[in-house]
């Protein structure tokens, strides 16, 4: 019965998308008639609201393991602890399509119940845009990937969820991946609905801005926690893989921090008025794109769940509708945007100019890299892309990118001095250039591209901060410690990934239980080897007795496990964070005479990478609550006090 | 600076950084595809030497031999049409076995035989790698 409701429950909601693209059009189209633009808002919400309870049906359906439901059936099991039934509700291809259209819904009716500062017309367009958008994978949804369906006669149990996914982990990545993800058809709408209505502006750029910095920072959160999550769950040792999945989400975070700056120039200066549409439109292309790759089962992935061509098709149809459609209205629009205000070539203006070129680039550099391998099948050949093509492609122009961000803050807008500006960054530079130095003269060993991200993270740190310099902290405001900080962010995670490549230490060996092998500073003696039974599984688990030379001995304790259902192997890695970075233990397979493998890495300073990435989303945060803070007394004057 | 002169001179910038992506994108996958091969490939074109590849292919029966350093392993893919050795030092996957699918990342070495940095084996019994199956299906469909 509830999967039915919830069924009913995805119909009407579809409908209403229906009413809420038409009243929209209508109240577009008839500028006297106020209350169709008046309904459009709270059609919305209630589209909301129901897509909600289908996906709370779903849950639920999980929860209570109804094996009559199909999408139960094949992807859970009883004996499941609750957690991963619960998070298993996503952890499939079909759940994770529904929570797709929710998080769409709910942006939409965020925007409907919270905008208050764009034109009418623009918000009512803007709405309208995100109903269309809904409606397309609601009809996706419905037509080719319907949760709800029934499986009779109901089995007696289900096939159980893949083991990989079978981390607290699954519980809010996805979901906070998706609201980042996703979010970001905001930005799309705003830009649809603004060149609609002809209102591309310092107006429609600062009420875009918080909805664009809002979902970038889910998507800030949801990457750095996927990295995480690979780095510990897949026992690898790696915290990035260039996996086509990675780049999925990779992609419109490019395209969205491009955003995020242009935006800025728009609101401040009214600059890049059609460019900032343009990647408004890019970036939750990047968005449906990545949808499309990991949903469409073109990929093998541990996110690609099933292999089904009527749904790569059909996602693709709604690719090159709508993306083609944004187009075609910029297009056709923005001979009609007016030009912006003028900069000189030494500016900020120009400084985020130069971000955005960089940042294009390196999405250019991802996005061939991660599409070339399909047109090549589709055209007999097979070949993959890995870390060597993009580590350097992507990791030159990022490194120059780095440079330029501890710059561009330090610049006046509009215009500035060249001689001024290399005298506000000296100090950086002279940073920077003593690490390089430093780092040749220590560790020549290092590869290039490492030791040049050390340096240049040292000389971005140093940049990041200045804006602080000489000025009142208590003063300074809050949007701008929020630059402070995601810069800074950006400088830590880059001096984790550079430390992590330049002197990782990695061993490889076989080892009888009792012997002691050393891998970095650590001395690691494998103890014991015992099986143990969890909730679902079974392992063997390694007791492993690590000590720094002179320090206090701690244990590890990495597991080899076996999943029931379905039948799956899964390393648990160990890891021990210390203060310059962590021990990584994965126990492999014992030989025939008796010897457990072991792979061991000692990776300093890794933790700075997700620690950079925390700061990189905190400072958007504190970003965020001083811009809503300051148009809110810009609106109410008298509460500001 | 003319209005006209600066969104012109932008969107010169714009159209520059995206060929230039292009360009860097080219050239890094000019050098650094790797191409899936399958022993009978290798049969047909000779051997790739200068790049890393992906070989894939059934792992031969009683082929899987292990070093005394424990974390070596020597063993043989096969398609149907010819056979390759492969020398491997790690952690084998799970479901790395005889008689069963593995894609290794590596390169060829001159005489013939295989040096893999990476063994991609199945993740569950319902999974095989898209390009494997393409490849087996074709050797199958050949052998009848």
């Amino acid at each position: 019965m509830i999967a039915e409701i919830g069924l009913g429950l995805l119909w009407l909601a579809a409908g209403l998308a229906v009413l809420q693209s038409l009243l929209g059009a209508a109240s577009l189209r008839l500028p006297n008639r106020s209350d169709l633009g008046d309904a459009v808002r709270p059609v919305a919400v209630a589209q909301a609201a129901l897509v909600v309870l289908a996906f709370l049906a779903l849950i639920y359906l999980f929860l209570i393991s109804d094996m009559s439901v199909k999408l139960v059936a094949t992807n859970s099991h009883s004996e499941k602890p609750w957690l991963y039934k619960f998070a298993g509700t996503w952890g499939n291809h079909e759940g994770s399509m529904l929570l797709w259209v929710t998080v769409l819904a709910v942006s939409g009716a965020g925007v409907a119940l919270l905008e208050r500062r764009v034109r009418r017309d623009t918000l009512t367009a803007t709405i309208m845009a995100q109903g269309i958008i809904a409606l397309g994978f609601y009809a996706f949804l419905l037509f080719s990937s319907n949760p709800f369906e029934r499986l009779n006669p109901a089995p007696a149990d289900g096939q159980g969820l893949n083991p990989l996914l079978q981390d607290p982990g699954l519980a809010f990545h996805p979901p906070t991946l998706y609201f980042g993800y996703v979010g970001m058809s905001i930005a799309f709408s705003f830009a649809v609905g603004a060149l609609v209505t002809r209102d591309v502006g310092p107006a429609f750029a600062r009420a875009m801005r918080p909805w664009v910095l809002a979902a970038w920072i889910f998507l800030t959160i949801g990457i750095t926690a996927g990295s995480y999550w690979a780095y510990y769950e897949l026992g690898w040792g790696g915290w990035w893989f260039w996996d086509p999945v990675e780049n999925a989400s990779l992609m419109p975070w490019l395209a969205s921090t491009a955003l995020l700056h242009s935006v800025t120039v728009l609101a401040t200066r009214d600059s890049l008025r059609a460019w900032t549409v343009m990647l408004a439109v890019v970036a939750f292309s990047m968005s449906m794109v990545g949808t499309f790759l990991v949903r469409s089962g073109i990929l093998t992935s541990v996110h690609a769940f099933a292999v089904d061509p009527e749904r790569g098709e059909f996602l693709l149809a709604l690719l090159f509708i709508y993306i083609g459609g944004a187009l075609a209205l910029f297009g056709l629009r923005i001979g009609t945007v007016r030009e912006g205000a003028l900069f000189e070539a030494v500016s900020r203006e120009a400084a985020l100019v130069l971000n955005n070129l960089f940042l294009t680039v390196i999405l250019g550099v991802v996005l061939i890299g991660t599409l070339y391998p399909i047109v090549a099948q589709g055209m007999g050949q097979q070949v993959s892309i890995g870390p060597p093509y993009f580590n350097p492609a992507a990791g030159s122009v990022a490194l120059m990118l780095v440079v330029l961000m501890a710059a561009g803050p330090l610049m006046r807008w509009r215009s500035d001095r060249a001689g001024v500006v290399i005298r506000r960054v000296a100090l950086p530079l002279v940073l920077g250039g003593l690490v390089l130095v430093a780092v040749k003269l220590a560790a020549p060993q290092v590869g290039t591209l490492p030791w040049l991200g050390l340096s240049v993270a040292a000389l971005a740190a140093a940049g990041s901060i200045a804006p602080l310099w000489k000025r009142n902290l208590r003063r300074t405001p809050l949007f701008t410690w929020g630059m402070v900080i995601s810069h800074l962010g950006v400088a830590v995670a880059l001096a984790g990934m550079a430390a992590d490549s330049a002197f990782m230490q990695e061993r490889l060996v076989a080892v009888n239980e009792g012997e002691t092998t050393q891998v970095g500073p650590f001395s690691v003696k494998l103890v014991g080897i015992q099986p143990i039974i969890g909730p679902n599984w079974t392992a063997l688990e390694a007791t492993m007795e690590a000590r720094r030379e002179g320090g206090a001995p701690f244990v590890l304790k990495p597991q080899a496990r076996s999943y029931s259902s379905p039948p799956t192997e899964t390393n648990e890695s160990a890891i021990s964070t210390r203060v310059d970075g962590q021990l990584y233990v994965v126990l492999g397979k014992m030989g025939g005479d008796g010897r457990w493998q072991l792979r061991l890495w000692w990776k300093p300073w890794v933790t700075l990478i997700w620690l950079g990435g925390i700061l990189i989303a905190f400072g958007g945060a504190l970003a965020l609550v001083g811009r809503v803070w300051r148009e809110r007394k810009l609106v109410h004057p008298e509460e500001g006090r | 600076m003319k209005a006209k002169n600066q969104r012109l001179i932008l969107a010169l910038l714009g159209l520059v950084a995206v060929i230039g992506a292009g360009l860097l994108a080219a050239s890094g996958l000019k050098q650094e595809a790797a191409f899936f091969y399958a022993p009978g490939d290798v049969k047909d074109n000779g051997l790739p030497l200068d790049k890393a590849v992906r070989l894939g292919g059934m792992v031969a029966d009683k082929s899987i031999r292990h070093d005394a350093d424990g974390v070596t392993i020597h063993f043989v893919v096969e398609d149907g049409r010819a056979q390759v050795p492969v020398i491997f030092k790690g952690i084998a996957p799970d479901l790395f076995k005889e008689k069963s699918g593995v894609v290794a990342e590596g390169r060829f070495q001159p005489d013939g035989s295989f040096v893999a940095t990476n063994l991609l084996a199945k993740h569950d019994e319902r999974y095989m790698p898209p390009e494997l199956e393409g490849k087996m299906h074709k050797t199958d469909t050949l052998k009848q």
